[in-house]
Formats: structure tokens, C-alpha cells, sequence
């Protein structure tokens, strides 16, 4: 059985395409709306050097990572672990061999690979211009506005995401998220401007 | 060469995998196996089964092996047919 094939029968057992969804989405809109507030921060205050733009966006993001893998490891371990004894109390045998056994092991570390790597990924590609600017490249935009549409586009994508999850208007789902990256902008230039 | 032809099996199974991965994977075992799954009860957790195994020459072990693996297990053997063929010469 091929790997993919394998990671898709250990959610089946365990029923967590579904959470797998969430925490993709979820974590994401986290991830990249924590990017934008840190852009739209750096826009309304003095100018400052783009290497500490870069690395205080860096962090940031890997602090996100970090914070997705290791809550959601821990949580759903526990979860998992629970389920597991009551399943194995309902069968009144030992599951731990079984795919059922290695879902409780293997279903966290996906959970938290997700959970983690959602908020990471997406905050690399926002902050993906500022690294091509440091890194000598000529773009049409300054630097931290293309990151902020870059942030714009990633919350618009994921609202689409979303419309295409619920089955409902995929457009629609992307403008309300797009409309809630608006008023962020918007609360943080009134409150700090 | 005695061979086993037919098996009805009692089976307790947790909901997932669903009873159509359950019976596809139990038919893999054999090039010619027939299987037939039936749900006798279902409860929150567990579904109880009666399994139909029908082929040429059925292994119970590699069965047993295949439940165990799907977080099933083996209540009892319900039915067993078994033929006795002359080996030929």
C-alpha cells in the first residue's frame, strides 16, 4: 500500500478527515491574519529596517508553527488515547496492533503536522516578498504592501476553501473572509494610526 | 486433500473500517474467495457480524489474521464445510 494510501486509511479508522479540514483552515486564517496585523503594524510605524521586518515576521511564524504542532499533539494524543480504551472496552480486547492501535499513534503526529505546518507555510508566502527583495530582486510593489496582498489573497483562498468544504458559494465564503482581513486593517490603523 | 470450502464466522467489529472496506479486504486474501457480510446488531461503538466466506481452498489463519488487523474480532466459527478431493495422481 502506498504511503498516501496508508495515511488515508489510518483518518478513515479514526474519522479525522474532518478535523485534519479544520485545523488546515483554521490554523491557516491564524497564521495568516497574525501576518497581516504584524505588516499593517510595520506600515503605520516608523520605517524600519526590512532585515527586521523579515526577522520579526520569522518569528512570528515560527512561533505559530511551533505552538500548532505541540497544542495539538498533546490534546489529540490524549483524545486518541481515550477513544481507543473505550473502543478496546466495547471489543474487550486489545486494539494496540490493530489499525485502529496505530491510528492512535500516527493520527497526533498528522493532526499536529497540519496544526503547525498551516500557520508556517502560510506565513512563509506572505512574507516571501520581503525575502526577494533582501535578496536583491526588483518587484513592481514595495516590499511589505505586496506582502499584505499576498495576505489578503492567502485569507481569500482559504475562504474559498471553505465555500468548497460547506458546498455552498465558494465566491461569497472567499469576499467574507477577504472582509474580515478589511476590517483588521481597519481596527488596526483606527486604533494605532 | 482436505480443503476448506466454506465459512460461517460471528464477528465483532468497532464501526471503521466500514463493512464494505471489511468484506473487500477479507475477498483479497483469496484469488476466488466469495464473501458475504451480514449486520446482525449494532451498537454505539461495535456492529456484530455474520461472515460468509465461500472459495476453493479457504485459510482460516490468514483470515483471522485479516480481522484482528481491522480491530475485528473472531467470536466463534458458526459454520464450517469442508471437502476431502482425491489428490490427483
Amino acid at each position: 500500500m502506498s504511503p498516501l494510501r496508508r495515511i488515508n486509511r489510518l483518518l478513515s479508522v479514526s474519522d479525522s478527515h474532518g478535523i485534519l479540514r479544520r485545523y488546515l483552515v483554521v490554523n491557516g486564517f491564524d497564521g495568516a491574519l497574525a501576518m497581516l496585523g504584524l505588516i499593517i503594524g510595520f506600515l503605520v510605524s516608523e520605517p524600519a529596517e526590512l532585515d527586521m521586518v523579515t526577522n520579526a515576521c520569522l518569528a512570528t511564524a515560527i512561533a505559530l508553527g511551533m505552538s500548532g504542532v505541540s497544542s495539538a499533539y498533546v490534546s489529540e494524543v490524549a483524545e486518541r488515547k481515550r477513544e481507543l480504551g473505550r473502543l478496546e472496552d466495547s471489543m474487550i480486547s486489545d486494539l494496540g496492533e490493530s489499525a485502529h492501535g496505530r491510528a492512535a499513534r500516527w493520527v497526533p503526529v498528522l493532526v499536529a503536522v497540519v496544526n503547525g505546518g498551516a500557520p508556517l507555510v502560510i506565513s512563509l508566502l506572505i512574507i516571501l516578498p520581503l525575502w526577494l527583495v533582501q535578496a536583491g530582486f526588483s518587484l513592481p510593489v514595495a516590499p511589505l504592501y505586496l506582502a499584505g496582498a499576498v495576505a489578503g489573497l492567502m485569507i481569500c483562498v482559504l475562504g474559498m476553501l471553505l465555500g468548497r468544504i460547506a458546498d455552498v458559494s465558494w465566491v461569497r465564503s472567499g469576499l467574507q473572509t477577504l472582509l474580515v482581513a478589511a476590517v483588521t486593517v481597519a481596527l488596526i490603523y483606527l486604533l494605532t494610526g | 486433500m482436505v480443503t476448506v470450502k466454506r465459512l460461517v464466522l460471528d464477528v465483532l467489529k468497532p464501526h471503521q473500517p466500514g463493512a464494505l472496506y471489511f468484506c473487500q479486504h477479507i475477498a483479497r486474501l483469496g484469488d476466488d474467495y466469495q464473501v458475504c457480510l451480514s449486520v446482525e446488531e449494532v451498537d454505539e461503538n461495535t456492529q456484530t457480524l455474520q461472515l460468509e466466506i465461500r472459495g476453493a481452498s479457504i485459510v482460516l489463519e490468514s483470515i483471522e489474521k485479516a480481522i484482528a488487523e481491522m480491530g475485528a474480532s473472531l467470536h466463534s466459527i458458526d459454520l464450517v464445510e469442508v471437502h476431502n478431493e482425491a489428490d490427483k495422481p
